[in-house]
């Protein structure tokens, strides 16, 4: 009856051992004490069960040590399971830096992956072993979740929002993807599966199949074709900002304040060029809110990231 | 022992007619006829999980539609969280008991009392119409932006039906603070109220305090829904996770609503049960207010991976630490009231000790849901689902169930079957942890919550799951079975059958009209078995 019903899930991750350390400790723990209070209930019940119908029971009101006991013995303990579940997730909120970038759209009911190279995917997602992956992850329509529970990961995917996701797989085999967060009528059939490969399988796969264009050179000809480059001149010379360089830049407003450009700062300035206007210039950039989707709007974001970053960049911010 | 006859004069024979029910302004019968909905509820949302289980037998999502299984899981919870946990034990049992346990006549405002019930009928009969005039597919939680956006169901009404009946909750908490604060019996200080009682007052606080911001969420969806305000749709300039705050901040101290008045229950049955003071009095009382007030501040562990910021997460990780202390100090605290006993295997306190088991097991999974580093992997899987229904129906409902045979004496003046009572209560245990434990491994092994069809791996786990609610759902029945032939041939109660002590046992079985010929007089410290004036007397020949 048990052959093909695992009891516990593959651990396919860097992060996966670590979370089952804890989770382990936890079990640990839990054993040991529900062993201890069911074991006292059910020693107490016998031991001190009524003998005759008018007994009473020994008329104990408490001890001010045993009560400083059991609150401050289990408070020491939740600190240290704090303290451990937190060093986790700060490792597993921190993308590294040097990381393999991938980009996702999640839509009602599937899961749209595009490569740097071009490669895009439907419901199946092939990584490397032994490579830091990044999702950079954002949702079309309601609140999705990638979770793969051979990495221990998950992570609700917004709309309207870049959610960042990474793991770094350790063993080649496929795993289950799921969509964790209720989605509407087909969300049990918003899966999937991570594939994860031996680097030189994984370049292997990447070379082969169609090749189309990559996706910094896709987003290269909607810059031209949406005619982005009639004011974002790579000459430093247009009526809008020096695009070169502005990932990570720090960015002076119009209003005074200063943000650091990301991926989501893009997304709003070519979504909503009003909201945060780069001192210096004009508000004078039109919406492309409904003409461009969310997985064009990562070609123009990837494409934006991959001009090299030129003399001219300090220009972006200059007055 | 000599047979009991029932009193010449009490609650239940001071008028017949249906307008003797509908128009009364009596607690104890006001508390029958939320008996008489809740139970409706009870089984109806039961009626849906059932249907649930069964689809989830074979991996395939094969018996009832994806669409129709959605319904299935939204009207579940719907129906379980908001009318029948939130209001059952404190509408039921504290609508009967804080009156004859503070010595009053009834409670300070009987005419709202009897306003509570229709406002709550009213929302549960609007809601019933939304579910089956088509039903909704939100799930219970409402999540933005699908809720206001993309679901083409019920949603407005079922959202009016939940609005509606949450002025019940509020009216209910500010009469029993009042009731508790104003109509106390001479001598009847704060530091000799029943454990029931100081559950029921931190309960009411939560009561009144959370639901209107509940009520104020339901009408920002339906404001966004109806109208396209831009709440929390990213379209309209809106925040989704906005939404998730905000629900959450009514929601999770809800669930110390469901789950603060069982404690309070499980007290009362701990002390009769063992005849003994509670161990640690004042730390139970105060551990009930610390959770009714840390319960406020932990609604972000529910968003651990909903996009809140890293920082926000650790505070909510450790404030949910603090406010599992108090918990585990009361089942400490229960478990030493047993020693040196005299402890009873009654009924009542066979779901006593039903119920510090499986809260045990429920607290302590909790453990791992509040790790932040452990929560990503196993929140919105089955692991949750099982830790929730370990302290919703392991806790509030064994809780419940083992409150209505400790005072269903009093309540009917009848004695129902207690070797039927003891069965059942051991097939609910039993059939309840073959339901909910596989649910824990299934959980860790990756499983989502709200699947219809999933891989096939996952299938005996869940067929035994399937199994053990059927078996939890003929442990329900039985006492329905019982408890009525009771009400009709069931052997007259004493006054106290129990030999147990506390104001409700020293007044007749039933209680008359008025709870007491004169108001009692409080000389004795909560639980004063060794000064009891009643000679206990014994319940089972």
């Amino acid at each position: 009856m048990w052959s093909g019903t695992p009891l516990f899930p593959e651990a396919a991750s860097t992060m996966a051992t670590r979370v089952d350390a804890l989770y382990f400790f936890l079990l640990g723990l839990g054993v040991f004490f529900s062993v201890l209070i069911a074991g006292l209930i059910v020693y107490y019940a016998v031991k001190f069960h009524r003998k005759t119908p008018r007994a009473i029971g020994a008329q104990l009101r408490g001890n001010l040590v045993v009560e400083l006991v059991w609150t401050v013995v289990p408070l020491l303990i939740t600190i240290v399971i704090f303290v451990w579940g937190a060093e986790l997730f700060y490792a597993m909120s921190r993308p590294p830096g040097d990381s393999l970038d991938i980009y996702v759209v999640a839509k009602q009911w599937m899961w749209k992956f595009q490569h740097l190279d071009g490669q895009r995917e439907i419901n199946e997602l092939h990584v490397p072993t032994g490579r830091d992956v990044r999702l950079i992850a954002t949702s079309e329509d309601v609140i999705h979740d990638w979770f793969v529970p051979a990495f221990r990961v998950k992570s609700d995917v917004l709309p309207g929002r870049y959610v960042n996701i990474w793991f770094r797989a350790t063993k080649p085999g496929q795993y289950h993807l799921f969509c964790a967060e209720y989605c509407g009528t087909k969300h049990s059939g918003m899966v999937g599966q991570v594939v994860v490969m031996e680097p030189h399988d994984y370049q292997n796969w990447l070379s082969g199949g169609e090749t189309g264009r990559t996706l910094a050179s896709a987003g290269e000809r909607l810059f031209v074709d949406l005619a982005c480059n009639t004011c974002h001149r790579l000459d430093a010379q247009g009526r809008g900002p020096l695009l070169n360089g502005l990932i990570g830049k720090t960015v002076r407003l119009q209003s005074g304040q200063s943000i650091i450009a990301d991926e989501a700062y893009i997304r709003e300035s070519i979504l909503n060029p009003s909201a945060k206007i780069t001192a210096g210039y004009q508000p004078i950039m039109p919406t492309f809110q409904g003409l461009v989707t969310e997985e064009q709007l990562l070609q123009l974001i990837e494409y934006v990231k991959s001009l090299p970053t030129g003399d001219g960049a300090s220009a972006a911010t200059k007055p | 022992m000599t047979t009991s006859h029932l009193p010449a004069h009490h609650y239940l024979n001071d008028g017949y007619g249906i307008r003797s029910w509908l128009l009364t302004r009596d607690h104890k019968r006001i508390a029958l006829l939320y008996l008489a909905g809740v139970t409706f509820f009870f089984f109806i949302g039961g009626a849906f999980a059932v249907l649930m289980r069964l689809e989830l037998a074979t991996p395939a999502g094969d018996l009832v539609s994806d669409e129709t299984y959605n319904k299935l899981f939204t009207m579940h919870g719907v129906i379980m969280v908001f009318f029948f946990l939130i209001p059952a034990i404190p509408a039921v049992l504290g609508n009967f008991l804080i009156p004859i346990m503070v010595g009053a006549r009834d409670l300070a405002f009987p005419k709202v009392n009897l306003a509570s019930w229709y406002i709550y009928m009213l929302g549960g009969l609007f809601t019933l119409y939304a579910l089956f005039s088509g039903g909704v597919d939100t799930g219970w939680t409402f999540y933005t932006p699908f809720s206001t956006v993309s679901s083409t169901t019920n949603v407005i009404p079922t959202a009016l039906g939940i609005f509606i009946t949450g002025f019940s909750s509020i009216l209910t908490g500010l009469n029993f603070i009042v009731t508790i604060h104003r109509m106390r019996a001479p001598g009847l200080t704060w530091s000799r109220l029943p454990l029931f009682l100081w559950s029921m007052y931190a309960t009411s606080l939560i009561n009144v305090l959370g639901t209107p911001v509940l009520a104020i969420t339901l009408l920002l969806i339906a404001a966004e829904r109806a109208f396209h305000f831009g709440f929390f749709d990213p379209a309209l300039g809106g925040d989704p996770v906005l939404f998730q705050h905000l629900f959450w901040f009514y929601s999770h101290p809800a669930v110390y609503v469901m789950v603060l008045p069982a404690m309070g229950v499980v007290s009362e049955l701990v002390a009769a049960g063992c005849r003994k003071p509670v161990f640690g009095y004042t730390f139970v009382a105060i551990a009930s207010l610390s959770i009714a007030i840390l319960g406020f501040l932990v609604w972000g562990h529910h968003m651990f991976v909903a996009g809140e910021s890293v920082y926000a997460a650790l505070i909510f990780s450790i404030l949910s630490y603090l406010v599992a202390i108090p918990s585990a100090i009361k089942v400490f605290n229960w478990t030493a009231t047993m020693y040196r006993g005299a402890v009873s295997w009654e009924t009542p306190m066979l779901y006593a000790y039903g119920f510090i088991g499986l809260f045990t097991i429920g607290g302590l999974t909790g453990l791992f849901l509040a790790a932040v580093g452990l929560n990503v992997h196993v929140t919105d899987t089955y692991f949750i689902i099982a830790h929730f229904h370990y302290i919703m129906v392991g806790g509030t409902i064994m809780a419940y169930l083992g409150g209505l045979h400790f005072w269903w004496p009093k309540i009917s003046g009848r004695l129902y079957n207690e070797w039927l009572a003891r069965l059942s209560a051991g097939i609910i245990f039993a059939g309840f942890n073959l339901t909910f434990f596989p649910q824990f491994v299934l959980g860790y092994l990756g499983m989502p919550r709200r699947y219809h069809a999933y891989p096939p791996e996952f299938q005996v786990l869940n067929v035994l799951s399937s199994a053990g609610a059927s078996i939890l759902g003929i442990g329900y029945l039985i006492p329905i079975a019982y408890l009525m032939w009771s009400l009709r041939y069931g052997r007259a109660a004493s006054a106290n059958p129990w030999g147990a002590v506390g104001l409700e046992w020293s007044t007749t079985s039933p209680p008359p009209t008025e709870n007491f010929a004169e108001t009692p007089t409080v000389t004795w410290k909560p639980y004063d078995y060794e000064h009891a004036v009643s000679a206990p007397e014994g319940h089972v020949a």
